[in-house]
């Protein structure tokens, strides 16, 4: 991450299929615990539905789904990350969400050529601090709406 | 000059008065010798010019200003209204609006007016209307000699005689010097002030500088007027003085000379009268205007208040009805007597605020429709064709923001029909038809809805033709085209990529059009409908909602999940026997009430997840949409109720079947089903 060198990133880290995963704090509204998910019909596989966020409808996507992990059964420990992306504002479903770290600049490298089973496209780079792995995600890609739109067609 | 924060207010209002403007000279035209009608006009065109004289938007001011002086000139019978007049004055008109917009949009309002300047002097002086250059040189050279300080000096030969002969009536004639404080923000308004002021107690001869100077602020803090009066100096004074911002005022008596022989210097004499007139013009008008202003009744009291701020209320309001649907279920839940009747109670009040909230949002659907007659004159002139436009319920009220969007699908099916529909005259009367074509618009409340229909007198819709058309576009196939019913074909005309127009024209036929006007109207949540009869014109009816964000629902259950049908397509709810249903096609159908129903399983369109269990008797909500009816089958009907739309977000767009969703009382998420989308 160039443009923000000499800086550290400070994210939020969360865990998705026992890899910790990273987003930086600016993109995150609030993080939530898990509501009643209102299912909306004829959407791509991953969305989950939407909640009411105080008042706000709120698309929720399962993250799991997203990155073609198996699905799990909700937990005590389960949570949505609110992100805010551009004018959209959608909440993720991961495993637990409980630290915010500050990966200093070094730390980050450019993302490996296979990592795990995740495709490459929404992973931004891997930090390695101490003997923690975090994948740094771009949500831009995570989101990505041309392959929503993909995904709807084939569906639909 | 600190004015932006009239600014707001100018623009509002020289809307307004542009408007009033277009209105009235319209009405003028059809009655040129409403003399009512000009001094409305002139009412408007002189408020427009203080206005902008007073904001230092010069153009709009010296174009409203020579404007003015063609209706002053109308207004004292020196010249009799015509089509030529009224479309320079219209021209102007177009001018102003411009500028003004311009203005709003962040502009300086400026704008090369000069040649329109240059018509209506000519107008005024009953010249030609085309060349009039000469004149407009003169009466600006005046304006910058007049702006010597010295008064007594630059009063040229007319005024002398004036000031002379009024005291030998027995009037006094004034000197006044007024200097304004130095923290005077609105000098322009001030001078006005001051103006209306001695207008009451007599009559400005003369002032330095010039009122056109004083106007547009162009002085420093003092100035000079000539004012005959039959009031004693000392009471001027104080009258003057009660105008705030004024610091001083001096009134001194004042002897004018003889008549001097500089007449070289000067125009000739003949010229030179009614230059002196022209000068003078703006002032007496400002009396008289005033005058007639204060006369008018003070009709409703009316604040203006930002758009912003009503739906800030109405946002709150929104979290407050979710709200009370909640408290609503916990009452009955508790079964608490004195907890259920204060809810009950809360539950009326809000309702009345619902309503009084949803009024203020309302506006007149006038505000869309005024723009129309401007429109209809000049497109029927553009096409040679004669059009008389009716107006009805203009002062029907629909929400602001349905008023915001429905503009340019009026606009759209007006040009369609003045261009398609309203024959040439020739052709009319060849069709035994009056040579002047009617378009009718008319709008009307009923139920929880708007109508607007737009009628033409005209050729009608060739049904043939669209079929053709239709067939040849790929739209329809022959076989399809021989089941179609009348209003089925007509439908076919907002399909995109659709224009039955022999010739391509300007204002209309592009085949991008019908189909976008559908497209905004449905998203409104309306719909249209056309009526056609071959050489007898067309009927285009649009069906509205009357507010967007608040709309009744019937809230039905399938499986665990929970879904709002909008009340408004909703026909009615049945339970049917499982054996009632009937199969056609290889689809669901249901006789009901002598009609053949086609049945939409909800559960499997919006794959709703549980065992499909079979019942004896199948829930059906029949929806509706134009003509067409069908039936939803649902698990339960949960009850009727009031909710707050709400979108679905930017990032789930076009989700199918589901126009947006609401909030429960329990504070859950249910989705609002788009019945038009599920009817084919």
């Amino acid at each position: 991450m160039p443009e923000e060198s000499n800086q550290d990133i400070k994210a939020i880290v969360f865990q998705l299929n026992e890899e910790e995963f990273a987003i930086s704090v600016k993109q995150v509204g609030s993080i939530e615990r898990m509501q009643h998910i209102t299912r909306v019909p004829q959407t791509a596989e991953f969305v989950k539905g939407v909640i009411n966020l105080r008042g706000v409808v709120t698309p929720i996507i399962d993250l799991r789904k997203r990155f073609g992990l198996e699905a799990s059964e909700f937990t005590e420990s389960t949570r949505m990350i609110i992100v805010y992306m551009e004018d959209m504002e959608v909440g993720l479903i991961v495993d637990a969400a409980y630290d915010v770290i500050d990966i200093p600049k070094g730390a980050v490298e450019p993302a490996p050529e296979v990592v795990g089973t995740v495709d490459v496209d929404y992973i931004e780079g891997v930090a390695k601090l101490d003997s923690r792995l975090l994948i740094l995600l771009n949500m831009n890609n995570v989101l990505s709406y041309e392959e929503v739109k993909a995904l709807k067609t084939v569906e639909g | 000059m600190e004015t932006n924060e009239y600014l707001e207010v100018f623009i509002e209002e020289s809307k307004e008065h542009i408007q009033s403007l277009n209105d009235h000279l319209l009405e003028l035209e059809k009655n040129p010798s409403d003399l009512s009608m000009v001094n409305e006009i002139f009412r408007s065109a002189h408020t427009l010019k203080g206005m902008s004289a007073t904001m230092g938007y010069q153009d709009l001011a010296n174009l409203t200003h020579k404007m003015e002086n063609v209706l002053d000139a109308v207004r004292n019978n020196k010249l009799a209204v015509n089509t030529e007049i009224l479309d320079v004055v219209l021209e102007a008109v177009d001018q102003l609006e411009e500028m003004v917009l311009d203005i709003a949009s962040g502009g300086e309002g400026s704008k090369d007016v000069e040649l329109l300047v240059e018509q209506l002097d000519a107008i005024e002086n009953g010249e030609e209307i085309p060349a009039a250059t000469k004149k407009v040189d003169d009466s600006q050279e005046e304006v910058s000699h007049s702006s010597a300080v010295n008064l007594a000096s630059t009063l040229d030969e007319f005024e002398r005689t004036v000031l002379l002969e009024s005291k030998e009536q027995g009037f006094h004639n004034l000197e006044l010097s007024i200097s304004l404080r130095e923290d005077c923000l609105l000098k322009a308004a001030r001078v006005y002030m001051v103006f209306e002021i001695l207008e009451q107690s007599g009559e400005v001869i003369k002032s330095s500088p010039t009122v056109q100077e004083l106007e547009d602020e162009n002085f420093d803090l003092s100035f000079t007027v000539l004012l005959v009066t039959k009031e004693d100096p000392q009471e001027i004074e104080k009258k003057v003085m009660k105008v705030s911002e004024v610091d001083k005022v001096q009134a001194d008596l004042f002897t004018p000379g003889q008549p001097t022989k500089n007449g070289g210097d000067e125009p000739a004499p003949a010229s030179n009268g009614s230059q002196t007139a022209v000068a003078e013009a703006p002032v007496k008008k400002e009396a008289d205007k005033k005058a007639s202003a204060n006369k008018a009744p003070v009709n409703n009291k009316t604040i203006r208040v930002n758009i912003d701020r009503l739906d800030a209320l109405m946002n709150l309001f929104e979290e407050l009805v979710i709200d009370r649907g909640r408290l609503e279920q916990i009452a009955d839940s508790l079964k608490h007597n004195e907890l259920q009747e204060t809810v009950e109670r809360m539950t009326r009040i809000s309702g009345d605020l619902q309503n009084i909230i949803l009024n203020m949002r309302m506006v007149p659907i006038d505000q869309v429709f005024n723009r129309f007659p401007r429109m209809v004159r000049q497109l029927a002139k553009d096409l040679g064709k004669q059009i008389n436009l009716e107006i009805e319920g203009a002062e029907t009220e629909l929400d602001r923001t349905v008023i915001d969007e429905i503009g340019d699908p009026l606009v759209h099916l007006i040009r369609n029909a003045l261009d398609h529909g309203v024959e040439q005259p020739d052709i009319r009367e060849q069709k035994g038809k009056p040579r002047e074509g009617s378009l009718k618009l008319y709008a009307y409340h009923s139920g929880n809805h708007v109508f607007i229909e737009i009628s033409d007198d005209g050729a009608g819709i060739n049904r043939d033709k669209v079929i053709n058309k239709a067939i040849s576009n790929g739209v329809i196939t022959s076989e399809q085209s021989e089941t179609l019913t009348e209003k089925q074909v007509f439908q076919l005309i907002m399909e995109s990529g659709f224009s039955t127009a022999d010739k391509i024209s300007d204002v209309s036929g592009r085949g991008v059009g019908l189909d976008v006007v559908k497209n905004t109207i449905e998203s409104l949540g309306g719909n249209i409908t056309i009526d056609s009869k071959l050489d007898q014109g067309s009927v285009f009816s649009i069906q509205l909602p009357l507010t967007l964000s608040i709309i009744s629902v019937m809230l039905v259950e399938i499986e665990e999940e929970k879904y709002a049908v909008p009340l408004s397509s909703i026909i009615e709810t049945a339970v049917i026997k499982k054996s009632n249903i009937m199969s056609a096609h290889n689809k669901k159908v249901i006789d009901f009430r002598g009609r053949v129903v086609p049945l939409i399983n909800l559960k499997d369109v919006f794959e709703v997840p549980g065992d499909n269990e079979e019942d004896d008797y199948y829930s059906i909500v029949i929806i509706r949409k134009g003509d067409k009816m069908a039936g939803l089958i649902v698990d339960s009907f949960i009850g009727q109720q009031e909710v707050v739309l709400k979108s679905l977000g930017n990032y789930l767009t076009d989700v199918f079947a589901i126009s947006g969703a609401t909030i429960l009382g329990d504070g859950q998420v249910a989705l609002i089903i788009d019945s038009n989308s599920l009817i084919m």
